[in-house]
């Protein structure tokens, strides 16, 4: 309990941290949205209507007192109104958040299960030069960029092979190609850590001992080496979540969602700082607990932290 | 009567992409039912290798090559896995080394012990689970249902090789392997294990061959010896005969090196030459190193009592002489050495070194301290940088104290690797490329770069083989004879402790329960607990004594 205190304490400040960062980040970039939005001489504003208008945003007084007012404003949950749209940050992310938390689960579920296949596979498949194939796969995908991934998937199962529907395709059927997009470049760093490790506990003397009383491979891999393998192919799931919220951006780009990454897209190309403020809490806070909660497995997986974890 | 296990010239290789090499060759032995044989050899000469060929477990690329692995006749070299795995366990059974890495740190025990049973489908889930707690008991575990809940790091390293032991014998195999099954362990708790492992032998008549470096062991538990050198058997036989008229060069050499076996003089302290001189003597401190009353306990958090590690203890070295302090894993040796070289701060005592206190020092001084007493730790392979030359490495103490030029430094370091007795064209190389008895040579050539007064040997010589021990001991007295050190030897092996030291402390849980010069403590033991230490030393038994009735 003391333990979940202490990391949530930890949390907070890290959340802290990356408030203040974006922030400052933010400030000093030249320009703002209100300009971005309001000084296009179409619309033939004068200088002191857009004075007012800056006035009514809070865009007028010193970065010290906006920074206070936004703290507070976000204490209490309300994150302010996005300059582009008028309409309040909350809803806009209200509105974005569950089609992409249905691609973030979706892709990163997809990205596991891929790791675990290609590494169990590599490590149990027949043929050394099959085995040796599997292996060097993660290497390839890992450097595959997303937005062009994406593309060749939807060249090659819509327009090629006619799978999976461009136009008129319904809710399932449009999230199938996203999310391979998604997964595939995760799984495969994953993948790799994962082989490794598993080649590393293989060679542990306990394996020698299960393999000594008679275990076939797939025995001694399944009960013996996976868990022990897990350990840091679960550290790097924790880090790879912060991929999911960048690889979100490209692939609700290039399939033309909506979503949290079409609107950080949107939001950084109109310098949307209260929107954007929000975006970067979210993906802390996103980032923040699933660390936590790949802390809170590793006792689970290995007993010999657990008595650690309560002492720390 | 027939072989229950014969090997017939058998050849074993690796193929690696820079080629094959050959590692056994023409390896033919025999076990008989019941028998224990003893497979005898230092590292690398093929002793394990040829062991795990009988089980079929050959690390990745190793082949056999020719020859035969018949298990009652039948041949099993040309087996693939999935045939070999209706042996393994059930016909064969293995006891590993290290009993800390050898079993599944994320399992429980019970779980592990019932895998054999699964494996061969020996019994439904019940009856499984009564036959592991059965075994568990009889291998001496107490609360047999307690531990077949608990995992691993909950047991001790004893307590482990039980359970692996349970393992081997769990479908009563007609042979159980034992790789060096004791090496890891302290030397009561090696009696102990090895008296199991017969008892339970007798108890099913199941042969043992006992794959081990140290003939001691062999000697004490065998009733065949095979003897390996570089892949090839040098000399096999029966022990008595193998022990009494080895006919061969290497055995010879083998059994002058295992510290139990030998009969060495004891050591008794010889002044040296500066204080053979009466008035010298009277006027210089007689001590290198006088420590009393060091006590230092730890706390292991709340609502736990603290650990005294290290309780009231007092010894003394005297100059040029060298004193052991002997002691089980936990006995608080290692800590009374980290505290007399300074790495630890004792909570109460004081250490005094050619005369001055030095538990009070800080800083600088503590820094100038350094000079006088070096450390030599127990593993070389992680002692030293694998990133410098042996030369650097000799001669970083120089450069961290800043001592002459470089090519005074360089000088220095040729002259120190000659005093260790290596060869100078080792100087360029690095760690990776040595043995471990040459690495170890160039630890103690580092702690020697300083011209300290004391050295401080951490188990320096546990984990060699005996002959590269024998080599190592032999190098530390005539180092000490012609530089007149001091020596403080921390061990937890009797036997080489015998061998090396002039006064030995006997430590236990942190206290030193006895001690004196080590002719009196071996052969007249005070304390019930040297008693039991010494009596665990594996030696051969008396002639007259049939122990294999």
């Amino acid at each position: 309990m003391a333990y979940l205190a202490h990391r949530t304490a930890q949390a907070l400040i890290v959340l802290a941290i990356a408030f203040t960062a974006t922030f400052v980040l933010l400030q000093a970039l030249p320009g703002d949205a209100i300009l971005i939005k309001f000084e296009s001489p179409e619309l033939g504003l004068s200088p002191e209507q857009i004075a007012d208008i800056r006035a009514s945003y809070g865009a007028d007084v010193p970065p010290l007192q906006q920074f206070l007012h936004t703290v507070a404003g976000f204490v209490q949950g309300d994150f302010g109104y996005s300059v582009q749209y008028g309409t309040p940050v909350h809803e806009l992310i209200g509105s974005a958040l569950p089609d992409t938390l249905a691609l973030a689960g979706l892709g990163f579920v997809t990205a596991v299960l891929l790791a675990v296949a290609l590494a169990f596979l590599s490590t149990l498949a027949p043929f050394g030069w099959l085995r040796q194939a599997l292996r060097s796969l993660p290497g390839l995908l890992v450097s595959v960029p997303v937005f062009w991934l994406g593309i060749v998937l939807i060249q090659v199962f819509s327009f090629q092979l006619r799978l999976v529907p461009v136009i008129g395709a319904d809710p399932v059927q449009a999230l199938i190609l996203p999310v391979l997009t998604l997964a595939i470049p995760i799984s495969a760093p994953l993948a790799q850590i994962l082989a490794r490790s598993i080649d590393e506990v293989q060679l542990a003397p306990f394996v020698a001992v299960v393999r000594a009383k008679g275990a076939g491979p797939a025995r001694v891999l399944w009960r013996d080496v996976a868990r022990n393998a897990l350990l840091p192919a679960v550290t790097i799931a924790g880090v790879l979540v912060g991929e999911l919220i960048g690889g979100a951006v490209v692939t609700e780009t290039v399939f033309g969602r909506a979503g949290i990454g079409r609107l950080t897209e949107q939001a950084v190309a109109n310098q949307d700082v209260p929107v954007l403020q929000a975006i970067v809490i979210l993906a802390a806070l996103v980032f923040v607990v699933v660390n936590l909660a790949v802390d809170l497995v590793y006792p689970v997986l290995d007993p010999r932290l657990k008595r650690k974890a309560v002492a720390a | 009567m027939n072989a229950l296990l014969e090997l017939e010239h058998l050849d074993i290789a690796y193929r690696t992409p820079a080629g094959v090499r050959r590692v056994v060759h023409d390896v033919s032995f025999a076990v008989q039912p019941g028998e224990v044989v003893a497979l005898v050899g230092e590292s690398g000469s093929g002793k394990t290798t040829t062991s795990s060929a009988v089980l079929g477990l050959l690390p990745s690329g190793g082949r056999i090559e020719s020859g035969a692995v018949r298990l009652s006749g039948i041949d099993l070299a040309g087996w693939n896995d999935r045939r070999l795995e209706s042996v393994r366990g059930a016909r064969i059974g293995y006891i590993p080394q290290d009993p800390v890495s050898s079993l599944n740190p994320v399992r429980p025990i019970g779980a592990q012990l019932a895998d054999v049973f699964r494996i061969h489908r020996r019994g439904d889930r019940r009856a499984v689970r009564g036959r592991v707690l059965e075994l568990l008991e009889r291998v001496g575990l107490d609360d047999p249902a307690l531990r077949a809940k608990q995992y691993p790091h909950e047991l001790s390293g004893g307590m482990r090789q039980r359970v692996l032991i349970a393992n081997a014998i769990a479908l009563g195999p007609e042979l159980v392997i034992a790789d060096e099954p004791t090496s890891a362990l302290d030397v009561t708790v090696q009696r102990r294990i090895l008296d199991l492992i017969d008892e339970l032998r007798r108890e099913h008549g199941t042969a043992v061959l006992l794959v081990t470096h140290d003939l001691a062991v062999a000697a004490e538990r065998a009733e065949r010896v095979v003897v390996m050198q570089h892949g090839r058997i040098v000399e096999q036989g029966t022990t008595e005969a193998v022990l009494d008229a080895p006919a061969e060069e290497y055995t010879r050499r083998l059994l002058a090196d295992a510290p139990g076996l030998a009969e060495h003089e004891f050591r008794h302290p010889r002044p040296p030459l500066y204080l053979r001189d009466a008035d010298v003597a009277a006027a210089e401190n007689p001590f290198a190193l006088v420590a009393s009353g060091l006590t230092k306990t730890y706390g292991l958090g709340r609502g736990r009592e603290p650990f005294r590690a290290v309780d009231d203890v007092s010894f003394r070295v005297l100059r040029g002489t060298t004193h052991a302090i002997v002691g089980e894993s936990g006995s608080g040796k290692t800590t009374t050495a980290r505290i007399v070289s300074r790495f630890v701060a004792p909570d109460a005592g004081s250490v005094e070194v050619g005369g001055s206190e030095v538990t009070s020092l800080t800083g600088a001084a503590k820094r100038e301290f350094r000079r006088r007493v070096q450390l030599v730790y127990q593993n070389p392979f992680a002692s030293l940088d694998p990133r410098q030359t042996v030369a650097e490495i000799v001669a970083e103490p120089l450069r961290n104290f800043g001592v002459g030029d470089r090519r005074s430094r360089a000088a220095a370091a040729a002259r120190l690797i000659d005093r260790v007795a290596l060869p100078a064209h080792l100087a360029t190389h690095r760690p990776a490329e040595l043995s471990g008895g040459q690495r170890q040579r160039v630890a103690i050539a580092r702690a020697l770069a300083l011209e300290p007064e004391l050295v401080v040997l951490d188990e320096a010589v546990s984990a060699l083989d005996v002959t590269v021990q024998a080599r190592i001991l032999e190098l530390l007295e005539q180092l000490q004879g012609a530089l007149g050190l001091s020596y403080l030897f921390i061990s937890h092996d009797l036997a080489v402790v015998q061998r090396i030291s002039h006064s030995v402390s006997v430590m236990r849980h942190g206290r030193i329960v006895e001690s004196g010069p080590t002719e009196q403590v071996f052969r007249a033991p005070q304390h019930e607990y040297t008693r039991e230490l010494l009596a665990a030393v594996p030696r051969r038994p008396a002639p007259t004594r049939e122990v294999f009735a």
